[in-house]
């Protein structure tokens, strides 16, 4: 028998401190990664013997130059048959690391491959050609880099032979692509020029590129760091499911991050429930001793019988995950249909399942492109932020506090179609660890409409002070009222005096403001009341916060009276007061009044008496489903 | 017939006293400031571990009905031996051996002692006749493919949704391609060019009515993984993984299409250090991968494991 294998492609035995280190080779197709491959392979010693030889050896008899690339066809052909090894999962060893190349093709056709392949890698090295500088493939894999969380990248910048070693234009790619990955959260560890073809950079600084001190591609790659478990922070462990093979109960799941141990006060959330932890479940050895740490897959057993299920993640008293039914997330979408607002998708976020619908999307593009043209649908291999909103409570944290509980993937028809970090979820939301049982209202949403002829809603009213709103906001009241239904002013004043006496007009503290009126207004709605928010809410995003609070049932108007005539009304002096210089920080002489884009409907109360407005919100409430427009026969409904 | 085990060092595994790599050092050196031990830092293998059990589990909890596929031989018994691991001591579905009839004495032996003794819900479903297989197969695939028809047989007799497979991404080119949980179709058939991504440990779960899923829990491990775990956790074996004669199987399957491959190592020690150095692939001794270029392949398309 015949058969070859580099000694490499075997792990290390169990039991030697060299550490393993899993790496992607991305970018643009033809930029240069099975060359960089061939020849890493042969500047580490992990070449069969001979193979290169030969190899060249058939290229002169062919009377072609001899390419690297052609070592990993021909190793790809042996390996078809049967022979060498697999180029899918090649491995190699440096001076102190092993490390184990995971396939990720280059092809655009192919991300989801190239999104598989480097969520399981430690490192990417990002490979550029020289003489063709940035390219949208390779954009875009920094881009995935990012959200996939591969924090150590180094970056090659190929084919310097093409450009006569030129430092200047090294420096050009270098900058344009640090850049970029800076902009999007990632420190390169290092940029490298390098000819993989003639090696200069791979392994040695050849006097062609005397000129560049970092370290060559080898060093880059052995200064690596396996990925570590997140033991510092705080305990994660999202429970898989609940064993009673016998007489213990037993809570599995994998540690996140974080440890445990038997004895600790754990919070199960969303639902906020406390308790101890009994023992700490093994086998064959059991219980075991000690505090398991994050990445290890644990049994626990706890001191009380309480209602734990898949999905749920168990906390420290005191620095728990947030609760919440809204998330706002930073996605890639691979499905073939575009993501649209409105979709209905299922969110897995650790062991969690659950029903949500795309509220909001906000800055889709194609993280290839350098001008990113903004759409309001994200497109397949596009990548987009969104506002979810979730069937049912989850806990989660941002990424940046927790990247582990902090990342999902949506699933349409049965398949993952995307996935992404969590970038927020809804402020304020932070459980508090009692046993919080809130009671659902005894009255079904559908008692309530037939009786108002109504839908719950919120009307956010916004604009400049003296633009008309409180006088809009009260005339729809009585309208409605007078019609039978239940509406109710939410005055953004009016709140300050009680709710919102603890709050300034910082830009926190008019967010917060904003967040409690829609809260209240939300709840409002949910009761089948219109809630009628007339508050000036300056800030778009604060606006928008609102908006994905009240979810669907958000109606935004846009009150646009001219300043001048605003200020001619000054109802309440504000106006002034301001211009004598003793109200700071006053929207409307100032310029910090940001106008709706999108709102539902926008009113100049300068051109238009308050029954025509009135009329014409009603026209907007009837026609988006808030108000029934005819009679409807109520008996059906009840 | 001796089955290779180490009652000794069972006995040692079951002691109070937690095991190596799960316990931490004397106490007065390891005090934090928060009067616990820091968590025990985690080995490659324990790094291993702890993902097929994840694996395991997510199967366990998202499939209706599952079977893990039990082929006798050392990756399949770690699997076993994981599972056991995942849900404290028992194999909560099925071990199905789909049985050509043509494995080694050693190796029903294996079985039979082992099945009981593990406690497992042993299935053994035989495979049609050779006369019934695809012709224009070459002679070795196409008496291992006897074993995909025995398998279909076995997936409509019972109506699996899941199965569980020993295979690893360093064993074989079109093996490297697998996802953890990889869609089936109604046929058994395996679609290399449409497969879902799968990122973050998030799986597709979810077979159409009809198909199936395999699910992989050490797709991730390696040859010499296997061996450094078997060795650590003092898991039975078959002997003849072990030098007789100058020779040793390093891969056990039929009877007829396997050959043993040169080699002195006496012992599992001696195996991670003849691997370490060997420039043979592990199924070289496997007939069927070497008939022509695309064997293999074709039979795993068809649903070969």
């Amino acid at each position: 028998m015949n058969m070859i294998i580099p000694t490499a492609t075997l792990a290390t035995p169990n039991g030697t401190t060299r550490p393993q280190v899993r790496i992607v080779i991305v970018g643009h197709v033809d930029h240069g990664k099975s060359t960089l491959v061939g020849r890493l392979l042969h500047e580490t010693g992990s070449l069969p013997e001979g193979k290169l030889e030969m190899l060249k050896a058939v290229s002169a008899r062919r009377g072609m130059p001899f390419e690297w690339s052609f070592l990993l066809d021909a190793l790809q052909t042996e390996r078809d048959q049967g022979i060498t090894i697999d180029t899918t999962q090649i491995s190699f060893r440096t001076r102190s690391r092993d490390v184990v190349l995971i396939d990720a093709p280059g092809h655009a056709e192919f991300l989801r491959n190239m999104i598989t392949g480097a969520s399981q890698a430690d490192g990417a090295v990002l490979i550029i050609d020289a003489l063709e500088g940035v390219r949208d493939q390779t954009r875009r894999h920094g881009y995935l880099l990012h959200l996939l969380g591969v924090k150590q990248v180094a970056i090659v910048v190929n084919k310097m032979d093409r450009v006569d070693f030129s430092a200047s234009r090294f420096k050009e790619i270098s900058d344009e692509i640090s850049a970029h990955l800076i902009g999007l959260g990632v420190t390169p560890s290092a940029v490298i020029p390098i000819s993989a073809r003639d090696g200069d950079g791979v392994a040695e600084r050849t006097p062609r590129i005397e000129w560049y001190d970092g370290p060559t591609v080898v060093e880059a790659l052995d200064a690596l760091e396996p990925a570590r478990p997140l033991e510092t922070l705080a305990l994660r462990l999202p429970v898989q499911a609940i064993y009673k093979f016998d007489d213990r109960r037993i809570v599995a799941g994998r540690i996140e991050s974080g440890s445990l141990a038997a004895g600790d006060e754990i919070v199960i959330m969303p639902a906020g429930k406390i308790a101890r932890i009994r023992s700490v479940e093994s086998w064959p050895v059991t219980p075991l001793q000690g505090s398991p740490g994050a990445g290890r897959s644990v049994g626990i057993t706890l001191d009380r019988e309480l209602f734990v299920e898949r999905g749920d993640v168990i906390a420290h008293v005191g620095s728990t995950p947030r609760d919440t039914r809204r998330i706002r997330a930073r996605i890639f979408w691979l499905h073939d249909k575009p993501l649209v607002e409105g979709a209905s998708i299922l969110v897995r976020l650790g062991t969690r399942e659950t029903r949500a619908t795309v509220v909001a999307i906000e800055k889709a593009v194609d993280p290839g492109e350098l001008s990113s043209v903004e759409t309001k649908a994200i497109a397949r291999n596009h990548v987009g932020e969104i506002d979810i909103s979730l069937a049912q409570p989850i806990a989660a944290d941002p990424y940046t506090d927790n990247s582990r509980t902090g990342r999902l993937v949506i699933e349409v028809n049965g398949r993952i179609a995307g996935g992404g970090l969590v970038l927020s979820v809804a402020s304020g939301q932070r459980a508090i660890p009692v046993d919080i049982v809130p009671v659902e209202s005894a009255l079904r949403p559908d008692e309530r409409s037939a009786r108002y002829r109504h839908n719950g809603a919120v009307l956010w009213l916004t604009g400049l002070p003296g633009s008309g709103k409180s006088t809009l906001a009260r005339a729809l009241e009585r309208r409605l009222f007078s019609a039978g239904g239940s509406p109710v002013l939410l005055d953004g004043d009016t709140l300050r005096a009680g709710l919102n006496s603890d709050l300034g007009f910082s830009a926190r503290d008019r967010s917060e403001n904003i967040r409690r009126l829609a809260e209240v207004a939300v709840h409002l709605a949910r009761n089948g009341h219109i809630a009628i928010v007339a508050a000036v809410s300056p800030a778009r995003e604060d606006r928008a916060a609102a908006r994905r609070i009240a979810d669907t049932a958000f109606r935004e108007i846009y009150v646009a009276t001219p300043v001048d005539v605003c200020e001619s009304r000054d109802p309440k002096g504000h106006y002034a007061k301001a211009r004598a210089g003793a109200l700071h920080g006053f929207t409307g002489t100032g310029n910090d009044y940001q106008p709706p884009a999108g709102c539902e409907l926008t009113i100049d109360t300068s051109r238009r008496s308050v029954p025509d407005a009135t009329d014409e919100i009603e026209r907007m409430l009837a026609r988006s489903g808030v108000l029934f427009d005819e009679l409807v026969d109520l008996a059906a409904n009840i | 017939m001796h089955l290779l085990d180490n009652e000794s060092t069972i006995a040692r595994l079951r002691r109070a006293d937690p095991p190596k790599g799960s316990s931490a050092a004397p106490m007065s050196s390891q005090i934090s400031s928060n009067g616990r031990l820091p968590p025990p830092t985690m080995d490659h293998l324990d790094a291993l571990e702890a993902q097929s059990i994840y694996i395991f589990r997510e199967a366990f909890a998202r499939l209706k009905k599952l079977a893990l596929l039990w082929s006798l031989g050392k990756d399949s018994n770690v699997m076993i031996w994981l599972a056991r691991k995942a849900f404290f001591g028992r194999v909560p579905f099925p071990a199905l051996h789909v049985d050509t009839g043509k494995k080694f004495a050693e190796m029903y032996a294996f079985r039979d002692r082992y099945g009981k003794e593990w406690e497992l819900d042993l299935k053994i479903e035989p495979c049609p006749l050779l006369e019934t297989i695809d012709p224009t197969l070459p002679p070795a695939a196409r008496s291992a493919a006897r074993k995909t028809e025995g398998l279909k047989l076995a997936l409509a007799k019972y109506g699996f949704d899941g199965l569980i497979a020993g295979i690893r991404r360093d064993e074989e080119a079109t093996r490297a391609k697998e996802r953890v949980f990889s869609p089936r179709g109604t046929e058994g058939g395996w679609d290399v060019r449409d497969q879902p991504p799968e990122f973050w440990d998030q799986f597709n779960a979810s077979p159409p009515p009809g198909a199936h899923l395999r699910i992989h829990p050490i797709l991730h491990w390696t040859e010499a993984d296997i061996w450094a775990y078997t060795q650590r956790e003092n898991i039975p074996i078959i002997p003849l993984y072990l030098a007789k004669d100058g020779k040793r199987y390093r891969s056990l399957g039929d009877q007829d299409i396997t050959n043993p491959v040169a080699s002195t190592a006496s012992n599992i020690e001696e195996i991670l250090i003849e691997l370490d150095g060997t420039r043979v692939p592990e199924r070289a001794g496997r007939a069927l991968d070497h008939e022509t270029e695309d064997a293999f392949e074709r039979l795993r398309v068809a649903g070969y494991l």
